[in-house]
C-alpha cells in the first residue's frame, strides 16, 4: 500500500517544528513502527537524519511509544498502542499525520519523543506501599476478595504512557494518577496510608503543570489500556474525603 | 586464574541460612557514606537500588530508559514461581531446586539454586506486601498456575502481564527511596565504560542521552542488572532497546563471560511474517496449560493449508500429529521449552509447518474450550447444553483466562483465535548465560556485580518458565542486599571515590574516541542492516541447532561482518546530542564481538545441554546428549581483542542431585 | 463547578415549572402573581442573592479553568478529531461564555426593567390589587422575532452546556459507579432535552399566538 506520511519534526525544545512530507510504501501485516522503521532505512539511506520516536519492547506493555495518529493518541483502534496497530487499519493512499504528545508537562524532545518525566514524579510523591523489604507477612495472611484483586489490577494495567494525557484537551493526567491511587487503594496493604498518598500526589500532579479534568473523558476512550475514569471519580472521592480528614489547618 | 565461586561449607539446606548470619556486615553509620552504583532499572536492578537505599547506602541508579518502569522484565507474561505448596500438591524448596536444576540440564550450581529456590517464597510475601494484584481464587487466596517442565502448580501471576505488576512493584519501592533521597536516579542514561582503580570496579562513564554528555559517575563498587543478550539474533522478543553494551564494557575490562552459548528459545512466538519484522512477540508459555501443539500428519494436508485452500479446523482429529503428547506422555505439552523448541523445529523440518515460510505449529485450544464449556455448563445446571452453548461457555473461561493474549494474537495477525487455531514457532527468548559471579554474585572483578538475567548464575543450560521473574527479584531483595556487605565491609574506611581520578579520565577519553571512530565511518550501510545480517548469522549457525562446521563458517562471517561494520556503517547525526542511531551503532558494535565469543563457546562445548543443541550429539530418538564427563563445567571466557577468548573452568559439583539423562517422557 | 453546576441546575427546574404560568391561558394573571410573589419573597431574595453569586463564581472559576487549561496544553494538534470526546464536553466553556451572554440580555430584557426601570412595566389589576403586568411585558418581548430568535439560541445553548455538565458534575463529586452512573447520564440526558424544550416552547408559543 502507498501513504503519505506528515511527520512532526523538530529539533529540540526550542524549535519551532514543522511537518514533513514523505511517501511510503507499506505492507499491510506490518506494525506503525515498522513502518516507520521503513522510513528512517529509506532517510539513512540518503544520508539523512532519522525520525526519532521512542519505542522498545513493541508488545504493548513498556508505554514507551508515544505517537498522535491523525488526531489520536496511538492511532484509530481501540485499546492498542502504537507499537500494536497494524497497517490493515489504514487504506492504500492514506494521508497519515503523526505527532507528538502534546502537554506543557512533557516537553517535546526531539520529533516526536518527549520527556514524561512528570509522571516518574508522581508516582515518587506517594505512588507506592510503605513497606521495605523483608518485613512482609505470609503472602496469604490477608485474603482479598477475587473481584477487589481484579478491579485493583485493571487499574494496575496502566503503562504510563501518557495517551491520556495527549488526548486531553486539557493536558490533565488525572486518569494516569487515579490509577495508581485506585490500585494501590483497592488493596488492603495500600488502603493504610490512602489518605496522604492522595493529598500529595494530586498536589505532585498540579505541581507537574498538568491540567484539570473537565470530564471530557478523551482519556478512557484513548488509554491503550482501557481504564477507566471511574478510578477519577474514586480519586475525586477520596480527595474530598482526605481534605476533609486531614489534621492540616 | 582460578575461579573460586565461594560456595558456604556445609548442608545444602542450610548454606545460605548458615552464611548469612555469618556474614561480614557494614554499620549503619558506615551505609550512609557508602556509594553503590546500581546500572539497569529492571527487576533485579530497581529490587536491588530500592532495598539498598532502604538499608541506608547511597544509591546511584541508571537507565537508558526514560523511566525505570519500562525495563523489558515489563514485558514477561505468564508468571513467577514460588514453593509455597499452597496447592497442597507437593510442592517444596527441595522440589523447586530439584527442578531448576534438572530444567537446566545439570549445568547449575547447586548452592546459588537451592537458595533461589528458599528466598522464592519470600519474594511472593514481599510483592503481596507491595499490594501487587495477584491472581486469587474466590475465597481471597492466592492462585497457581502450571508452567512447563514441572508437574506442580507453583506459578503465581497477575493476568498475562506479571512482569509488569512485580515491575511496578519493585520501580514503587524504588520511587520511594528516590522521593526519600537514598536513591538518586538517572534516566536516559547508558553505560558505556566500567572504570577501575587498583583492580577494584569503582565507578562507570555513562552518555546522557538527551545531551550526549560523557559523564564520569564514582561508587564504592558498581552493581549491573542489565539484563540479557538475546537481541544479538536481531529478532528476538526482547525488546528493542535490550542490549549487551554494559556487561560487554565490563567483559572488556576483565570480567568473565559465562556459558555465552546457553540461549533460551522460546516454543510459542508469533511466527515471522516478512522481511521488515522487527521483533518477534512471546505468547505465554502458560498457554501450552491449554493449549495443544500440532501438526498435520499428510503433507498434502500441509499444502492446502500453506496454500490457503484449508485451514487447521478442516484437519480431521486422526490426521493430526499432538506431536509433544505422543513424543513425551508424561509432560505432553507442557515439557520444557527448549524440548518443546526442538520438537516444533523437529516437525518444520521434516515438513510439516502450517503457514507460507514452512515454520509454523498449531497451537490448538479446541478441546480446552470444550473441556471448559462442558464444566461450566454443568456447574450452570444446565443439562443436555448444545455444542454452540457449549463453545460459548467455552470461549468465555479461556477469555478469562488468555484473554490479553488472545486479543494481542488478533492484534498481530487478524486472525480469531478462539475459533482457529494459533500458528506459533519458537524464537529467541532468553539468555542463559551472562557475566561470572561467585555465590555473593560478585564477578572475578572485585567491586563488581551481576544480578538478573545479567549474570548465569541459576538457570543452567535451560530456564524453567516463570523463573526468570524469581531469579531477578530473588537477586535484588534477597541476595544481594546481604552479599554486597561482604565486600563493603572492607572498605568502610575507604573515603568516596574522586570521579577526576585519572582512571575515570582516560576511560571517558577511550569512550569517547570510541563513538567519534563509529561517527567517523561515514559509510553506506545502516545500523540496522548490519544487526540484520548479525542475526541472521546467529540464528543460522548459533540457533536452535548447531554444529562443528556451521559454528567455524559463523565466526568467520562474523570476524568479516565486525570488519565490515568498523569500515562502512553510517551513523547519522552527532555525538552532543539526542541521537538513537548512535546508541543503536553502539550496541551493534558490541553485539558484534559478544557474538563471536557466543559461537566460540558453541563451539567449545562438545555435548548438547539444554538451549544448547549440537546436531552431533543426540540420541537415536533425536534426544540432547549430555557429556557430563567432559563438560560438567562452568565455561568463563575471557575476552582477547583481535585474538582467541581465553577459556577458565568452573567445575561443577553435584552432591544432592543424582545426574540423570534428562526426561519428560 | 460542580457544586455551582449543580446548584444551577436545580435552578433551572424551578425557574421553567415557574415560568410555565406564562402558558396557563388566563391573561396572564398566574404569571403576574407569581413574579410578585418572586420579587417580595424574603427567601427568594436571599437564594436569588445566591443564585447570582453562584452564577459569577461558576463563570469566574470556568473561565480561569479555561484559561489554566490552555496553557497547560501548550500547542494544539494540527489534525483535530471529535472521535474521542463529545462536541459539548470539548466546549463547555464557549457555550458558557454564550450563556453568560444570553443571561445577561435576559436580565437587562427583564429582571432590569422589573427592577429598575418600572416606568416601562404597565400596571394590572387583579382581585383589586395593583401588580406590574410582567406577564404584558414577556408577551411584547417575545412578539419581536430578533428576541425569540435570540431567545431559541440561547436555549439550546444551555441543553448542551448541560448535556455534558449534569453528569459531569456527578463525576466531579466522585459519583460514579457501574450501576447509577448509566442512570444519572440518561437523566442528565433526558434533563437537558426537556430544558431546553421547556424554555423553548415558552418564547416559540407566544411568538406564534401573537403572530
Amino acid at each position: 500500500m502507498k501513504l503519505k506520511l506528515k511527520v512532526w519534526r523538530q529539533k529540540n525544545a526550542k524549535d519551532k517544528g514543522q511537518f514533513e512530507l514523505f511517501d511510503i510504501e507499506a505492507s499491510e501485516h506490518m506494525s506503525f513502527l515498522e513502518m516507520m522503521d521503513v522510513l528512517n532505512e529509506q532517510l539513512i539511506e540518503k544520508k539523512k537524519e532519522p525520525v526519532a520516536f521512542e519505542h522498545d519492547c513493541r508488545e504493548g506493555i513498556c508505554g514507551a511509544c508515544s505517537m498522535v495518529i491523525n488526531g489520536q493518541p496511538h492511532g484509530p483502534q481501540q485499546g492498542t498502542t502504537t507499537c500494536q496497530l497494524h497497517m490493515r487499519h489504514f487504506k492504500d493512499g492514506d494521508t497519515i499525520a503523526v505527532e507528538p504528545w502534546r502537554a506543557k508537562a512533557f516537553p517535546i524532545i526531539k520529533d516526536l519523543v518527549v520527556d514524561r518525566s512528570a509522571f516518574d514524579h508522581i508516582i515518587q510523591a506517594g505512588g507506592f506501599v510503605s513497606v521495605n523489604t523483608g518485613q512482609a507477612q505470609d503472602g496469604n495472611a490477608i485474603p482479598i476478595e477475587k473481584t477487589q484483586a481484579s478491579k485493583a489490577f485493571d487499574a494496575a494495567a496502566c503503562i504510563g504512557c501518557g495517551a491520556c494525557v495527549a488526548a486531553c484537551p486539557n493536558a490533565s493526567a488525572m486518569l494516569f494518577t487515579a490509577a495508581k491511587i485506585a490500585h494501590l487503594g483497592l488493596m488492603p496493604q495500600g488502603k493504610i496510608e490512602e489518605n496522604q498518598r492522595v493529598l500529595s500526589m494530586v498536589k505532585k500532579m498540579d505541581d507537574e503543570g498538568f491540567g484539570k479534568c473537565s470530564n471530557t473523558g478523551a482519556c478512557e476512550v484513548e488509554c491503550p489500556k482501557e481504564i477507566s475514569i471511574a478510578n477519577i471519580a474514586r480519586m475525586n472521592r477520596k480527595y474530598m474525603a482526605a481534605t476533609l480528614a486531614s489534621d492540616k489547618k | 586464574m582460578k575461579l573460586d565461586s565461594k560456595i558456604p561449607k556445609g548442608e545444602l539446606a542450610e548454606k545460605w541460612t548458615k552464611y548469612r548470619g555469618t556474614m561480614n556486615l557494614v554499620a549503619p553509620n558506615n551505609k550512609r557514606r557508602i556509594e553503590i552504583i546500581v546500572v539497569g532499572t529492571g527487576l533485579a536492578g530497581a529490587s536491588a537500588a530500592a532495598t539498598l537505599g532502604e538499608l541506608g547506602y547511597k544509591v546511584k541508579a541508571f537507565t537508558f530508559h526514560d523511566s525505570p518502569r519500562r525495563a523489558h522484565s515489563i514485558a514477561a507474561q505468564g508468571g513467577i514461581n514460588a514453593a509455597k505448596n499452597y496447592q497442597n500438591d507437593g510442592d517444596s524448596v527441595y522440589r523447586l531446586f530439584y527442578d531448576t536444576v534438572k530444567g537446566g540440564d545439570y549445568r547449575s550450581r547447586e548452592a546459588n539454586v537451592h537458595r533461589l529456590a528458599e528466598v522464592s517464597r519470600n519474594i511472593i510475601d514481599q510483592c503481596v506486601a507491595q499490594a501487587v494484584p495477584f491472581a486469587r481464587e474466590y475465597g481471597g487466596l492466592l492462585a497457581n498456575r502450571s508452567f512447563g517442565g514441572v508437574q506442580v502448580s507453583r506459578t503465581f501471576y497477575a493476568r498475562g502481564q506479571t512482569g509488569q505488576q512485580l515491575l511496578l512493584g519493585a520501580y514503587q519501592a524504588l520511587s520511594r527511596q528516590i522521593s526519600r533521597g537514598s536513591v538518586t536516579m538517572y534516566n536516559r542514561h547508558e553505560m558505556l565504560d566500567l572504570v577501575k582503580i587498583d583492580g577494584k570496579a569503582r565507578g562507570i562513564i555513562a552518555r546522557n542521552l538527551l545531551t550526549g554528555e560523557i559523564e564520569k559517575h564514582a561508587a564504592h563498587c558498581v552493581v549491573l542488572a542489565t539484563g540479557g543478550y538475546g537481541n544479538v539474533f536481531y529478532l528476538s522478543t526482547n525488546a528493542m532497546g535490550s542490549n549487551v553494551t554494559a556487561a560487554w564494557r565490563a567483559v572488556s575490562k576483565g570480567a568473565l563471560m559465562a556459558n555465552p552459548c546457553y540461549t533460551q528459545i522460546h516454543p510459542t512466538c508469533i511466527p515471522v511474517s516478512g522481511e521488515y519484522q522487527s521483533k518477534l512477540t512471546l505468547m505465554s508459555e502458560s498457554l501450552r496449560n491449554d493449549g495443544r501443539v500440532w501438526v498435520p500428519k499428510k503433507k498434502e494436508d500441509v499444502m492446502a493449508i500453506r496454500e490457503g485452500r484449508k485451514n487447521g479446523n478442516d484437519i480431521a482429529e486422526d490426521d493430526r500429529d499432538y506431536y509433544l503428547e505422543r513424543r513425551y506422555p508424561a509432560f505432553g505439552n507442557l515439557v520444557p521449552r527448549d524440548v518443546a523448541s526442538r520438537a516444533a523445529k523437529t516437525a518444520c523440518d521434516e515438513g510439516h509447518g502450517v503457514n507460507s515460510t514452512g515454520l509454523a505449529v498449531f497451537l490448538d485450544f479446541a478441546s480446552a474450550i470444550e473441556r471448559y464449556g462442558k464444566s461450566e455448563a454443568h456447574s450452570q445446571g444446565i443439562e443436555n447444553a448444545s455444542s454452540a452453548k457449549i463453545k460459548e461457555l467455552g470461549e468465555a473461561v479461556v477469555e478469562a483466562k488468555y484473554g490479553n493474549l488472545f486479543e494481542m494474537y488478533e492484534k498481530i495477525t487478524g486472525e480469531n483465535p478462539y475459533k482457529m487455531p494459533m500458528k506459533i514457532y519458537p524464537a529467541v527468548h532468553y539468555t542463559m548465560g551472562g557475566l561470572w559471579v561467585d555465590y555473593n554474585l560478585e564477578t572475578n572483578v572485585p567491586g563488581l556485580f551481576a544480578l538478573g538475567e545479567c549474570n548465569f548464575s541459576d538457570h543452567g543450560a535451560n530456564r524453567l518458565g516463570a523463573s526468570a521473574l524469581m531469579q531477578g527479584l530473588a537477586d535484588g531483595y534477597f541476595v544481594i542486599p546481604y552479599t554486597i556487605g561482604q565486600f563493603l565491609s572492607k572498605e568502610i574506611r575507604t573515603p568516596q571515590i574522586d570521579h577526576n581520578d585519572p582512571a575515570f579520565n582516560h576511560a571517558a577519553k577511550e569512550t569517547e574516541a570510541r563513538i567519534d571512530k563509529l561517527l567517523g565511518v561515514k559509510g553506506n550501510q545502516s545500523v540496522e542492516s548490519f544487526h540484520r545480517r548479525l542475526g541472521k548469522i546467529m540464528w543460522e549457525y548459533c540457533g536452535m541447532a548447531r554444529n562443528k562446521e556451521g559454528l567455524e563458517k559463523g565466526r568467520k562471517m562474523i570476524q568479516d561482518l565486525r570488519k565490515e561494520f568498523w569500515g562502512d556503517v553510517f551513523v547519522p547525526g552527532t555525538s552532543k546530542e539526542f541521537n538513537p542511531e548512535l546508541e543503536k551503532a553502539l550496541r551493534v558494535a558490541d553485539f558484534l564481538e559478544m557474538g563471536e565469543l557466543m559461537i566460540v563457546d558453541a563451539h567449545d562445548r562438545n555435548e548438547s545441554c539444554g538451549g544448547h543443541f549440537r546436531t552431533e550429539y543426540r540420541s537415536a530418538e533425536g534426544e540432547a546428549e549430555r557429556n557430563d564427563e567432559d563438560y560438567k563445567y562452568v565455561a568463563a571466557w575471557a575476552w582477547i581483542n583481535d585474538g582467541d577468548p581465553v577459556l577458565h573452568k568452573e567445575e561443577l559439583e553435584f552432591n544432592n542431585i543424582e545426574l540423570k539423562t534428562r526426561s519428560y517422557k | 463547578m460542580s457544586l455551582t453546576g449543580l446548584f444551577l441546575i436545580s435552578f433551572l427546574l424551578i425557574h421553567l415549572l415557574g415560568n410555565l404560568a406564562l402558558l396557563k391561558p388566563d391573561g396572564g394573571v398566574a404569571f403576574n402573581l407569581y413574579t410578585e410573589f418572586m420579587s417580595n419573597n424574603p427567601l427568594i431574595q436571599l437564594v436569588s442573592k445566591l443564585l447570582y453569586f453562584s452564577i459569577l463564581l461558576h463563570a469566574i472559576q470556568g473561565i480561569i479553568i479555561y484559561f489554566s487549561n490552555r496553557s497547560a496544553k501548550g500547542q494544539r494538534y494540527a489534525v483535530k478529531t471529535s472521535k474521542n470526546t463529545s462536541f459539548a464536553s470539548r466546549n463547555m466553556a464557549l457555550l458558557g461564555t454564550l450563556i453568560l451572554a444570553f443571561i445577561f440580555l435576559h436580565m437587562g430584557d427583564f429582571w432590569y426593567n422589573l427592577k429598575f426601570n418600572p416606568e416601562s412595566i404597565p400596571m394590572v389589576t387583579i382581585d383589586g390589587v395593583q401588580y406590574k403586568d410582567a406577564y404584558h411585558k414577556v408577551v411584547t418581548s417575545f412578539s419581536n422575532p430578533l428576541i425569540v430568535g435570540a431567545y431559541l439560541i440561547g436555549v439550546l445553548t444551555l441543553g448542551l452546556h448541560l448535556w455534558h455538565g449534569f453528569q459531569s458534575a456527578f463525576q466531579t463529586l466522585g459519583l460514579n459507579h457501574s450501576k447509577y452512573t448509566p442512570i444519572i447520564q440518561s437523566t442528565g440526558r433526558i434533563f437537558s432535552v426537556l430544558i431546553t424544550i421547556g424554555f423553548a416552547m415558552i418564547p416559540a408559543i407566544i411568538f406564534f399566538k401573537n403572530m
